[in-house]
């Protein structure tokens, strides 16, 4: 195995077990800390692939900003946060879900890769390239982006404001 | 791909360090210190005011979820300075306007919760006539 396959193998070994752990922990909180590993897994998966961009944003974007957004969503509304966390009883459809997910993307990455020889050439994107891209070529598609983080800074505003009496 | 690795090499070899070094003074503190326990050494101390369980229904300050978005939006922000930063020699000046465009409509949303002292953290909340109490303050300081 190369060295590359090794980290790959302690990556995707931490990231499941903190998975697993995500949906077995009888606090919500805990369960959040344990996304944050499977999440970052996925990020330095991805930092193995030569996805330096994809990484960064996985890491900077879902373990930063969602996790922090799940943890608000627990503080600000009343959801139980302690050890009393719900246990759903109909998980049941869920679990079948997710199985047929996970099957449908195997089985898609076994048909595009196999065992082997890839069918689908990977292409390799530096993130200068992206940069170049996205600045040169998507410039309006990036400042409406802009345009939609004011529009999402303006409602959090709006939200949280004391109403005058 | 190799080279790529080779680069995150250092990361990978001062992370692995600092976990050490970290289980290692833990463990060396376990093994020599003899372990008698009082409630007052097991208490976080130099951890900021020991946290306290909200009685049931209550709910956080408001004022919490405008400080979490604002991290958000800027850290989604921030990813586009990356590849904007690697990226930057070839864009020129072009680029550079680009991103003070994109910077300034967002900073114009954050001037005004700064203003508005959405930011103030004080008991009262956020107060929507800051500048008024102010110049009362003033007044009153002579």
């Amino acid at each position: 195995m190369t060295a590359q396959e090794y980290a790959f193998s302690v990556l995707a070994l931490l990231g499941v077990v903190a998975a697993v752990r995500v949906v077995t922990a009888r606090n919500v909180v805990h369960a959040a800390l344990y996304l944050v590993a499977t999440l970052a897994s996925v990020g330095a998966a991805y930092l193995l692939l030569g996805a330096e961009f994809v990484g960064w944003v996985q890491i900077l974007i879902y373990v930063g900003a969602i996790v922090i957004l799940f943890l608000f969503g627990l503080m600000l509304t009343r959801a139980p946060i302690g050890r009393e966390a719900l246990d759903n009883p109909g998980r049941l459809v869920p679990a079948l879900i997710a199985l047929a997910v996970l099957a449908g993307l195997v089985g898609l990455l076994l048909g595009a890769f196999g065992w082997g020889d890839p069918r689908v050439e990977l292409a390799h994107a530096p993130t200068g390239v992206v940069g170049e891209s996205l600045f040169r070529r998507y410039v309006l598609p990036f400042e409406a982006v802009s345009f939609v983080l004011l529009a999402a800074l303006i409602g959090a505003i709006v939200l949280s404001r004391k109403d005058e009496p | 791909m190799r080279g790529m690795l080779g680069e995150y090499l250092p990361i990978a070899l001062l992370a692995g360090l600092a976990l050490l070094f970290a289980v290692g003074s833990l463990a060396a503190s376990a093994l020599l210190r003899p372990s008698r326990p009082t409630p007052a050494k097991l208490a976080p101390y130099e951890c900021g005011i020991e946290p306290v369980r909200l009685p049931a229904g209550e709910r956080f300050s408001v004022r919490f979820y405008l400080v979490a978005m604002l991290f958000i939006i800027f850290d989604v922000e921030v990813i586009f300075l990356f590849p904007w930063a690697v990226a930057f020699r070839e864009l020129g000046l072009f680029g550079l306007v680009e991103m003070a465009v994109f910077l300034a409509l967002v900073l114009v949303a954050y001037v005004y919760v700064w203003r508005g002292g959405g930011l103030d953290w004080s008991a009262e909340g956020p107060r929507p006539r800051a500048t008024h109490e102010r110049a009362r303050e003033v007044v009153r300081a002579g």
